[in-house]
């Protein structure tokens, strides 16, 4: 049989709407990939998958369906890890929960099933690392504002959180890596793309952009940080244990 | 707010309210409802680690370090020559709030030097609490301490705004306390512990009756004491600790090693070492007697006051009591897998599971993740292979020790090197 190559346009909704496509024509030799990450496929016949809301639902909840419960969402985790391949991933284990009778996903036996809990278990470890390390900045118009650039696209997991923790508190946490961002209105949250002006330095707390208080602030967050420490107890190791280096460029308190 | 002023109050007092260890920021169920400020439901999030590798959860400071008392073991104690400070109640309302919404903290962990008497100073302690829960509309997380001999009333009305609130008992023997805190009475750490203690259950009661019946220091109540100060033996600790888990039902009792802070000859002297690893051992303990079934006399009696400082209590206990092994992974029973050494309560767990669906080998038991240079001699599983050998509880120790390396290897030849 002929290979099939679908490309979606890299939102999960699209994706489902590729699997669904898989289902429907009893595709069996097919790949399935993002169109900003497309392989050359030589012998492929390539095909643009039309994301559709109602047929996404119906994967999404035929998935919920076989007896899933909370499961379901290790699927929608390790999508967001935007590993390459994934996709193909996650078309495999979702083709072994259909075909099975009983309830599957904790077979760690089955290795597209393991491989999935194995992602969607990084993707969680990033995702509650961004709840601790998100630093608010107040900007000059009052807005509480975040830049990151995590390992995975996490800002759709940790929306929840911050959303009904910072309730009464206009903040933006954007993903410069990305490049869009959650935008809280007090009212709900929306996803936004900004054009970050050209001096701006994502490191630094300057007075252009953050208010005055903001920089005390964060001096009176490094002093804290600082007293708080038992320097005859230091133990590096562990210290970098807990926050790995590529995690202080979002610390004001490691600057 | 007078930045500077501020700062210098912060380093001050957030200084010298490290040595409490606490930093516990989990298990409230404070749901924000009203559009207020901070949800602290359940999970803990630790926002940053000093270079100790300590969390950093909570704004921990004192209100002042202006003390009455004069205990050997503190830093603010009134003998100690040191900058005094004392913070205003909305200064830290207004720190705790400004930290919070930048999303540097969970909450608040406020303490205090006792000013005046016991009864002024919570009744500020309060203040705090109640001004961020009604004004500000916070429903972060709130630690308060329970000033030793505060009144009924105020820890009925602390537990009303805080998430958690602790006493700290520090030294471990009412003789020990007696010669380091002479001014102190023992029976005033336990009287707000017990109020706060049938609050707690009083509230849960009515609150399994009358649905709106306000949340009560949903978090509980903890302890600490310092280790290494005043010659206790860990027996005694222990027995201390279990005493107040039983009685008090307190969430967790935490073990401080002693940071030697004074030059008075009742205490350690400064720069001898901080005994980490004897603190490390105690928690061990203290985990074993909580989670893993095991009574304290157990790991600890008259015959053995003290644990090992080279191997970890559950061997130590495994290699006393030789008899109840081996034990064979694919029959035991729940309470036998959590004694095998090398094996967690996670491990026990998978181990239940597993074993439903095949008999495990030693290829199995590696996956799930057990220590298996600790638990080979103790356990037999699906294999012709075991440990025939007829061992002495030396050889094992002997064998244990040669294979498997402590991290605490600099540690440990330090401190044995202080018995020679």
């Amino acid at each position: 049989m002929e290979a099939t190559q679908l490309v979606y346009d890299g939102s999960f909704e699209g994706f489902l709407s590729a699997i669904f496509l898989v289902f429907e024509r009893k595709l069996t030799n097919v790949t399935i990939y993002p169109e900003h990450n497309q392989p050359p496929e030589l012998f492929a016949t390539k095909e643009i998958v039309i994301t559709e809301t109602h047929k996404a639902d119906r994967v999404w909840k035929g998935l919920r369906k076989k007896n899933a419960g909370k499961n379901v969402y290790q699927l929608y985790y390790a999508f967001l890890s935007e590993k390459r391949g994934v996709e193909n991933l996650l078309l495999d284990c979702i083709k072994y929960i259909f075909e099975s009778e009983t309830p599957v996903f904790k077979n760690y036996s089955n290795p597209s099933v393991l491989k999935i809990a194995q992602i969607a278990k990084m993707v969680g470890r990033e995702k509650h690392r961004m709840e601790a390390f998100v630093r608010f900045k107040l900007t000059t118009d009052g807005i509480y504002f975040a830049n990151i650039t995590p390992d995975f696209n996490v800002l759709p997991l940790i929306s929840k959180h911050f959303e009904k923790r910072y309730a009464d508190q206009r903040w933006i946490i954007y993903d410069l890596e990305r490049n869009y961002g959650l935008h809280y209105n007090l009212e709900f949250v929306e996803d936004i793309q900004l054009t970050l002006p050209e001096n701006f330095n994502t490191s630094i707390t300057s007075t252009d952009f953050f208010t005055e208080e903001e920089v005390a602030f964060e001096n009176l967050w490094k002093d804290y940080f600082n007293s708080v420490n038992i320097a005859s107890r230091k133990n590096k190791k562990l210290h970098e244990r807990h926050v790995p280096k590529r995690y202080w460029k979002y610390l004001s308190e490691k600057q | 707010m007078s930045f500077e002023r501020v700062q210098e109050k912060l380093k001050i007092l957030a200084d010298a309210a490290k040595y409490d260890v606490s930093c516990s920021s989990s298990g409230s169920k404070r749901n924000n409802k009203n559009k207020g400020l901070g949800n602290a439901t359940g999970m803990g999030i630790c926002h940053s680690y000093t270079e100790d590798g300590r969390c950093v959860s909570l704004l921990k400071i004192l209100l002042t370090n202006h003390c009455i008392y004069d205990c050997a073991y503190c830093v603010t104690r009134k003998s100690n020559d040191i900058k005094r400070a004392a913070f205003k109640v909305q200064e830290v309302v207004d720190l705790t709030i400004q930290f919070y919404r930048r999303n540097y903290i969970e909450g608040l962990f406020l303490s205090s030097g006792i000013f005046k008497n016991a009864d002024y100073t919570m009744e500020r302690l309060v203040a705090v609490a109640k001004k961020l829960r009604n004004e500000e509309n916070f429903n972060g997380y709130i630690h308060l301490k329970s000033i030793p001999g505060a009144s009924d009333e105020l820890m009925r009305e602390a537990g009303l705004y805080a998430d958690r609130l602790s006493v700290n008992i520090e030294i471990p023997s009412k003789s020990g306390l007696k010669k380091l805190a002479p001014d102190k009475n023992f029976d005033d750490f336990i009287q707000p512990m017990n109020k706060v203690k049938n609050e707690i259950i009083q509230y849960q009661s009515e609150k399994k009756i009358i649905k709106s019946t306000p949340i009560y220091a949903p978090a509980g109540q903890s302890t600490q004491m310092i280790i290494g100060a005043s010659g206790e033996s860990d027996f005694q600790i222990m027995q201390t600790s279990n005493h107040f888990y039983k009685k008090y039902h307190l969430k967790r009792v935490y073990y401080s090693g002693y940071v030697p802070i004074s030059y008075d000859n009742r205490l350690p002297k400064i720069g001898s070492e901080v005994p980490m690893l004897r603190e490390n051992r105690l928690y061990q303990t203290d985990w074993l007697m909580r989670f893993y079934g095991f009574h304290v006399n157990e790991i600890l009696n008259t015959q053995h006051q003290h644990l090992d400082l080279d191997i970890d209590p559950k061997l130590s206990w495994a290699l006393r009591n030789l008899h109840e092994f081996p034990i064979d992974i694919n029959t035991a029973d729940k309470r036998m897998l959590a004694r095998i050494p090398g094996v967690g309560m996670q491990s026990v767990h998978k181990i239940i599971h597993a074993r439903r669906y095949r008999k495990l080998n030693w290829e199995h038991l590696k996956k799930i993740g057990i220590t298996l240079n600790r638990a080979r001699y103790f356990i037999t599983c699906h294999s012709q292979e075991f440990e025939r050998r007829d061992l002495t509880a030396e050889n094992i120790k002997g064998l244990i020790l040669q294979k498997g390396k402590s991290k605490y290897q600099t540690t440990l030849s330090n401190q044995l090197s202080l018995f020679d």
